[in-house]
């Protein structure tokens, strides 16, 4: 007879492959990394720049030029290129990121050397016209006007101004802030930004040398761009703490967002973070969710998480919580962090975090794109794959002491601005 | 290509296995034949809220998720108006926990009134936090009943209001459990680094014990063809007036599914489509504007929708809509047009083949409509598609006494 009481053996993940790139370089210097993986064939290219010549009274100025990349060129208009990308099948995004700013393509194989002369064209000769630009505006402000009717998009900004301030990091776009875009601004851009000293390529997919040849071809060549340009470079110093209320006195839910400045992926300390933030808030298992979801039933969901960003990293919980239990919940969580900082973790919850998180690890390396988004993490970060395995044997290892005093040192609440929008 | 083997346990329950061994992962996919358009019309939103329940432990195994993440799995689950779908991934030397996991649930819940009461409130949480707290969150609240008479599709997933899921009882939950959540209703997929025969091994060990159960025949209302046009008007606290038109169109299974899908992305796919480059690009009338199916298996809707630019009027932006639909239901679309979109439909289906969990979800899934493989034999049905057949279909859909709108106004505009 069958019992179904006892669950059946198991081992924790002990073998976790990463494929590391093939390092290449066009004859103009870009440097190519390849992850040659996978059986279909298809391709995603990406495009990624740093971010450079931060100017504080022109915030949108490289998320326009990201944004408008792909609406013209000397030979090529808006619809042209939205016309051959879309004729080959293939997806062209382009992302703003806070650090950097990337052009990607994904294609089917045979449709590479069609689509990679239009990334020529929008990588050297981009024109940003004004009619582009007009459209982006009023359509961008309509829909930053809805955003700031959300809840969750309003904490989010609140939280970002108040611990970064002015930088991109914590932008604190308004309407006018569109208004303000000048075409000028955008063709200036595009030339300090996107050229291939401040380029890099990540491939991932079919590619072997038949492939590499089709691209050094159109895009290893001279480009336009030379501009002289400054990538960005921020320092924080702890932000504004406290508690920030936006009160909106129509809401059935409020949301909550707090937490801190803390530290990036090069700190040592921050893989045993991620093992404390997986504890609190980082997954479904979460002591967050298993007290304020499922035990209180205050919330659809809550988290945490550790962001790590070129020049900061940061700490923070967010949830969407009844606007009759928002004080509840807030209480709720601080004693969930209390109990991080004063009482060790059981080995029986700790073993399943150290099992949840390397399944998650072995989990997320599905395909050649998650394997290049591995090596994106850790190269941007000025890291290699020595990064996973310390992350690993962090994960493996780590005492519950250890994970105590980590509490204590990164998770204030007296450090911590906490952002309430909706009713308190 | 993805690739299958299929058999079928004596309890009645159908057993996919794909396997692929450039993963060390397995996934474990079950669908079970049941969602919205199986509720009574007072007690909507309960396929959603079962959902929840079947996470709150079964009969011999009090916590479904802590098992699972000590072994290194994830799981989660959705419901829609036609299906409900549960899906675990974890290292595939753990496969056997997923298989214990899943099959007690099969067998029977714990029938916890904790969870029922937990879940009620979180249930309602995410209704206020997707629905009700949101702009423009309400719109299927409104939309679908404006579209369906008749058919159980004229209730959103959620429910239809926050009151019927506070009124569910410990005996509904009991009786819907008996009537759906049965090896008979249920498709199962194992996917990834596995092995058919130790897949079925597995299968046979937890699953066949489960008594069959009994079939559940489905006997819904067919929604009648619509013969006057229909308009509503709502105003809320949002920023932008908004349109939303419905079309009534055939099933999923209907020889001409795959026509309106290329229909509606010569309309809306990307930034050449026609939408995009005439009404928001060269009119300037809406900021935001879409067309697509709703895809549901029984009758569906042709949906197009848009934010107006501030300034423009309601009439003269569902006039320029209606133009675009009239230009599309008078001549045929260009050869480029076709081409454009059939490549792109063939993109979409191989890239959709780098994710193990699409993969197995989508087997499920084609397997309900009759057959797993229809989800290989899904591009010729693309490449098949003739302008000819575009046009008629245009024709016999964009009709204003088959039109559902609604429009969805700010409190100044009212």
């Amino acid at each position: 007879m069958l019992n179904r009481t006892l669950a059946p053996e198991s081992k924790q993940v002990d073998e976790i492959n990463f494929i590391e790139p093939l390092t290449q370089q066009l004859d103009n210097g870009i440097p190519v990394f390849t992850i040659n993986a996978g059986k279909q064939e298809l391709v995603r290219i990406e495009f990624i720049f740093e971010n450079v010549n931060w100017d504080q009274s022109k915030p949108l100025q490289a998320v326009a030029a990201s944004h408008l990349i792909n609406n013209g060129t000397a030979k090529l208009t808006a619809r042209d290129i939205a016309e051959k990308v879309d004729y080959y099948g293939a997806f062209l995004q382009t992302e703003y990121g806070a650090d950097q700013s990337s052009v990607k393509v994904y294609t089917l194989n045979k449709h590479l050397a069609a689509v990679l002369p239009i990334l020529r064209s929008i990588l050297n000769e981009s024109i940003f016209p004004q009619q582009e630009l007009d459209i982006f505006i009023q359509n961008q402000k309509q829909s930053l006007q809805v955003s700031l009717q959300k809840n969750d998009f309003l904490a989010r900004k609140h939280f970002a101004h108040a611990i970064f301030g002015d930088s991109t990091y914590g932008s604190n776009i308004e309407a006018a802030d569109y208004d303000a875009v000048q075409q000028a601004d955008l063709l200036s851009y595009f030339k300090a930004a996107y050229k291939p000293e401040n380029c890099t390529i990540i491939v991932a997919g079919k590619f072997e040398e038949k492939e590499f040849d089709l691209l050094n071809n159109f895009l290893g060549k001279e480009w336009d761009n030379h501009e002289k340009s400054v990538v960005n470079k921020f320092e924080f110093s702890g932000g504004r703490k406290g508690e920030v209320l936006i009160e909106r006195p129509d809401a059935i839910q409020s949301a909550i967002r707090m937490g801190a400045l803390a530290i990036t992926r090069k700190h040592k300390d921050f893989p045993g973070f991620q093992v404390m933030n997986c504890l609190l808030g980082g997954y479904f298992g979460s002591r967050l969710m298993a007290n304020i979801r499922e035990d209180k039933g205050y919330t659809y969901g809550i988290g945490s998480a550790v962001v790590s960003l070129k020049d900061a990293g940061y700490f923070f919980i967010a949830t969407e919580v009844g606007a009759d239990v928002c004080s509840s919940a807030l209480t709720e969580i601080e004693k969930e962090i209390e109990l991080l900082r004063t009482e060790p973790v059981t080995e029986e919850e700790l073993n399943l975090v150290r099992n949840y998180m390397l399944g998650s690890m072995l989990g997320s390396l599905e395909n050649a794109f998650s394997h290049a988004d591995k090596f994106k993490n850790a190269y941007f970060s000025g890291l290699d794959y020595t990064y996973y395995d310390n992350y690993i044997e962090t994960v493996k290892t780590i005492t519950a002491e250890e994970l105590k005093q980590l509490a204590n040192q990164y998770l204030n609440p007296a450090d911590f601005t906490k952002v309430v929008v909706g009713k308190k | 290509m993805v690739d299958f083997n299929r058999f079928t346990l004596a309890n009645g329950l159908r057993v996919l296995v794909h396997e692929d061994d450039t993963t060390p992962m397995a996934v474990l996919n079950i669908l079970y034949d049941v969602g919205a358009r199986d509720e009574e019309q007072d007690k909507t939103g309960f396929a959603h809220l079962f959902e929840h329940l079947m996470f709150g432990g079964s009969v011999n195994i009090p916590s479904y998720d802590e098992p699972l993440q000590r072994v290194g799995g994830e799981n989660n689950a959705f419901t829609s108006n036609d299906i409900t779908n549960y899906y675990i991934t974890l290292p595939a030397t753990n496969l056997e926990t997923a298989f214990w996991l899943e099959s007690d649930r099969m067998l029977s819940l714990a029938f916890s009134e904790k969870s029922l009461e937990t879940q009620r409130n979180v249930v309602c949480e995410e209704f206020k936090q997707r629905y009700l707290n949101q702009p423009y969150g309400d719109v299927w609240l409104k939309l679908r009943p404006l579209a369906y008479k008749e058919h159980p599709y004229r209730w959103a997933t959620i429910g239809q209001d926050l009151k019927q899921i506070e009124d569910a009882k410990m005996d509904d939950v009991k009786a819907f459990f008996q009537k759906h959540y049965n090896p008979q209703n249920a498709i199962m997929v194992v996917g990834g680094n596995v092995k058919t025969a130790e897949v079925k091994a597995l299968a046979e060990k937890w699953f066949e014990p489960i008594p069959a159960g009994e079939r559940y025949l489905r006997n819904l209302p067919t929604e009648p063809q619509q013969k006057e046009a229909r308009q509503e008007t709502v105003t809320a606290e949002v920023p932008l007036n908004a349109i939303y038109m419905a079309f009534q169109m055939p099933d999923r299974v209907d020889k001409d599914y795959q026509v309106y899908d290329l229909l509606s992305d010569i309309l809306s796919q990307g930034q050449s489509s026609r939408l995009y480059n005439s009404l928001l690009k060269e009119q300037q009338l809406f900021s935001e504007i879409n067309a697509y199916l709703t895809g549901s298996i029984d009758q569906g809707l042709f949906i197009v929708e848009g934010k107006l630019v501030e300034g423009v009027t309601m009439e003269a932006a569902e006039a320029a809509i209606w133009k675009e639909l009239n230009a599309i239901a008078a001549e045929e679309v260009t050869v480029d047009e076709l081409t454009k979109v059939k490549n792109k439909s063939e993109s979409i289906i191989v890239f959709a083949e780098m994710s193990l969990l699409d993969k197995a979800m989508n087997l499920a899934y084609y397997e309900l409509l009759g057959d797993a493989n229809l989800l290989n034999t899904e591009i010729h049905k693309y490449h098949d598609v003739t302008s000819t057949r575009i046009l008629e279909v245009a024709q016999r859909t964009f009709v204003k006494e088959q039109s559902s709108i609604l429009y969805y106004l700010t409190a100044q505009d009212a």
